[in-house]
């Protein structure tokens, strides 16, 4: 087995002066499964595109294994590529969608016979191999498209949005199959979603991107638990961070009905004005003289499992997630504590975290 | 019981504005078939006889004149035919290359235009269009120059070139269109799937393509095959093509009308069986509902 990670170096791509993805830094183990994240029109696809050799960088390098591939076609790169609208050819059935790779290679008839049933085989779907792509229903036909991604067994998958365009009751358990495949396979992954959710549950590491610009790299609960820009902390988590304005005064947090102390690692010379973030599940209700923060009640969602509230503080509003029996009714005040040890704070100018 | 019968007549009046649509696109053809059985005599009585048995007699005489009159020797003497068979294989001929030269260079010309980011290919779109824009009366007399300083006039390739250079624009705008229909994804798969573009192109964009490219033919065939002006006046001596003839056929002093009208219908059958042939693959449709946008 050869060593499949991916590098890629300084990669920046223009779209007639349009700036979609600048200087990306990203290293890919071998077997890794990554995750690239954030809106759409942060250039994740357009990276995955430069990977897989169809489109070419503006200025940067690709490495896949030990060659540098950033010159080569994307016929030579021996990747796999799944599409978000799957692109299987239509005018082929599904046997022949699966064998179409192996057929560039000049394999033997039988080899390819018994390589698309052993696929067919592993992701369920023998049954389909004779229907047309038309035929089929969304979730299948996605099938299908992995399928034709791993039959080649290539270097390195590569997926745009593989299970944005299949229904609902279908996405999650294609995520956990594309996850145990992938795990069985031990090929390394390359995925792009703008849903956090697909993000955590399939990624090793999640790569969450802005603008074009990496913001940070690491695996799901890092990401999740140290947020390292403003961006990624309101991106990540639902319901999302508490993000509240806050100035530092006398060692002190101070926002609209909110004080909070400071903690004694804030750095010197930290701006005077900060953003204050911590998840809703770091903020609880406690008795007033223990309180960081008041307000009023708006809303409560009981989700069953946990139960959210929405609560005004000062002009902001503030989540808290409790245990599903902790009762409070809406429009009744509150006070609130936040844990001390899981805040985080950020310039709000530049986005960056202070600590 | 009374909405069966609304029913029933708004099937009936729609049946009946079909037939008369038909009739009234189908009626020349049906003179034109009639006449061209038609003895001499019995072409320009009025009012024109239509049934033939009932009204007249049908004969094949002016079919048998067409192709033999003017006898010209071919096969190397063994038989003497009149020009138009010649004629018909010169229309074939050409008209048949430059309907495939066109298709071809203008789907490849399309995909360019469609896939890659070229500067200014809006208006090297326009100019490919203008230059069906003008008449082609205008354009004939520096085409004229041009062929006799070339040496192409009363050639097979000259009025070949011409007429691929006429049909292309056509071919580029359609298939254009065409493509920008067809997701990219499909030849990105089959590039990621180990193919060059071309091979992509070759094995997954024209067999989708297909429907398209016979469509846009039918269209450049018949443009090739009914050109008159510029086949007179650039190919009027050798590999003249079959207007040309049917021209020849009008007369001096009187016009043959059962003699055209014979040559005119010899000279539909090989449009029409081509249509016909390809009429499977335009009813086919496009295929490409499994890609939902």
């Amino acid at each position: 087995m050869t060593v499949a990670q991916v590098r890629v170096e300084r990669l920046t791509k223009h779209f007639d002066g349009m700036v979609a993805v600048a200087s990306l830094d990203l290293e890919v183990a071998d077997g890794e499964f990554l995750v690239l994240l954030g809106p759409s029109g942060c250039g994740k696809t357009t990276t995955l595109r430069c990977i897989a050799g169809l489109e070419t960088p503006t200025s940067g390098e690709v490495w896949i294994g030990s060659r540098r591939v950033t010159h080569l076609r994307a016929a030579d790169r021996d990747i796999a590529f799944v599409f978000q609208f799957y692109a299987l050819y239509p005018h082929l059935t599904v046997y022949d969608n699966i064998a179409f790779p192996l057929r560039a290679t000049g394999l033997a008839r039988e080899e390819i016979h018994r390589r698309v049933l052993a696929v067919a085989e592993l992701l369920r779907i023998p049954h389909l191999l004779k229907f047309r792509p038309a035929q089929l229903s969304g979730g299948e036909q996605q099938r299908v498209a992995l399928g034709r991604a791993i039959v080649r067994r290539p270097q390195a998958f590569l997926m745009d949005e593989p299970l944005t365009n299949v229904d609902a009751s279908f996405r999650v358990d294609l995520r956990v199959e594309l996850k145990h495949l992938q795990q069985e396979l031990g090929t390394t992954t390359i995925y792009v979603t703008h849903d956090q959710t697909e993000a955590m549950s399939l990624g090793h590491r999640i790569a969450v991107m802005r603008s074009g610009v990496l913001q940070q790299v690491g695996t799901p609960l890092e990401v999740y638990r140290s947020p390292k820009t403003l961006f990624v902390a309101s991106f990540i988590g639902s319901p999302p961070m508490n993000l509240i304005p806050v100035d530092l005064e006398d060692h002190l947090l101070r926002g609209q009905d909110l004080q909070v102390p400071c903690p004694p690692t804030l750095p010197m010379g930290a701006p005077r004005h900060l953003v204050l973030g911590v998840r809703p599940e770091d903020v609880s209700f406690v008795d007033s003289q223990d309180a960081h923060a008041y307000g009023t009640i708006l809303t409560r969602e009981p989700l069953g499992d946990e139960t959210v509230y929405a609560v005004a503080v000062g002009d902001q509003v503030v989540r808290v997630v409790t245990e599903p029996h902790v009762r409070w009714e809406p429009g009744t005040n509150a006070a609130l504590a936040f844990s001390l040890e899981r805040l985080h704070l950020y310039d709000p100018v530049t986005g960056a975290l202070v600590l | 019981m009374n909405g069966t019968l609304r029913l029933r007549i708004a099937a009936l009046l729609w049946g009946l504005a079909l037939a008369a649509v038909l009739v009234f696109f189908l009626f020349p053809l049906y003179w034109m078939l009639v006449t061209a059985l038609k003895p001499r005599a019995e072409v320009t009585l009025l009012p024109p006889s239509l049934l033939p048995y009932v009204q007249f007699r049908p004969t094949l005489e002016n079919f048998a004149a067409v192709l033999t009159e003017r006898p010209q020797p071919i096969l190397g003497g063994w038989v003497a035919l009149s020009p138009f068979p010649a004629a018909l294989l010169n229309s074939v001929l050409i008209g048949g290359t430059a309907t495939v030269a066109s298709v071809l260079l203008g789907t490849f010309a399309a995909y360019a235009f469609s896939r890659f980011h070229t500067r200014g290919a809006g208006d090297l779109l326009f100019f490919i269009l203008s230059t069906r824009m003008l008449p082609p009366i205008v354009v004939v007399i520096p085409l004229f120059l041009m062929f006799t300083e070339l040496g192409l006039r009363n050639s097979f390739w000259g009025l070949t070139t011409l007429y691929t250079t006429a049909g292309l624009p056509f071919v580029v705008w359609m298939m254009k269109g065409f493509f920008d229909e067809i997701a990219r994804e499909y030849e990105e798969a089959a590039m990621t799937d180990g193919y060059s573009r071309l091979q992509a192109i070759w094995r997954v964009l024209l067999p989708e393509a297909l429907p398209a490219m016979l469509a846009t033919a039918v269209f450049v065939l018949i443009f090739a095959w009914n050109e008159f002006v510029f086949a007179q006046l650039l190919n009027p001596d050798r590999y003249s093509t079959a207007p040309i003839f049917l021209y020849s056929v009008i007369g001096y002093g009187r016009v043959e009308w059962a003699r055209m009208a014979a040559t005119s219908v010899m000279f539909l059958v090989p449009v029409v069986a081509f249509t016909i042939l390809v009429r499977r693959h335009l009813l086919r449709g496009v295929t490409f509902g499994a890609v939902r946008r």
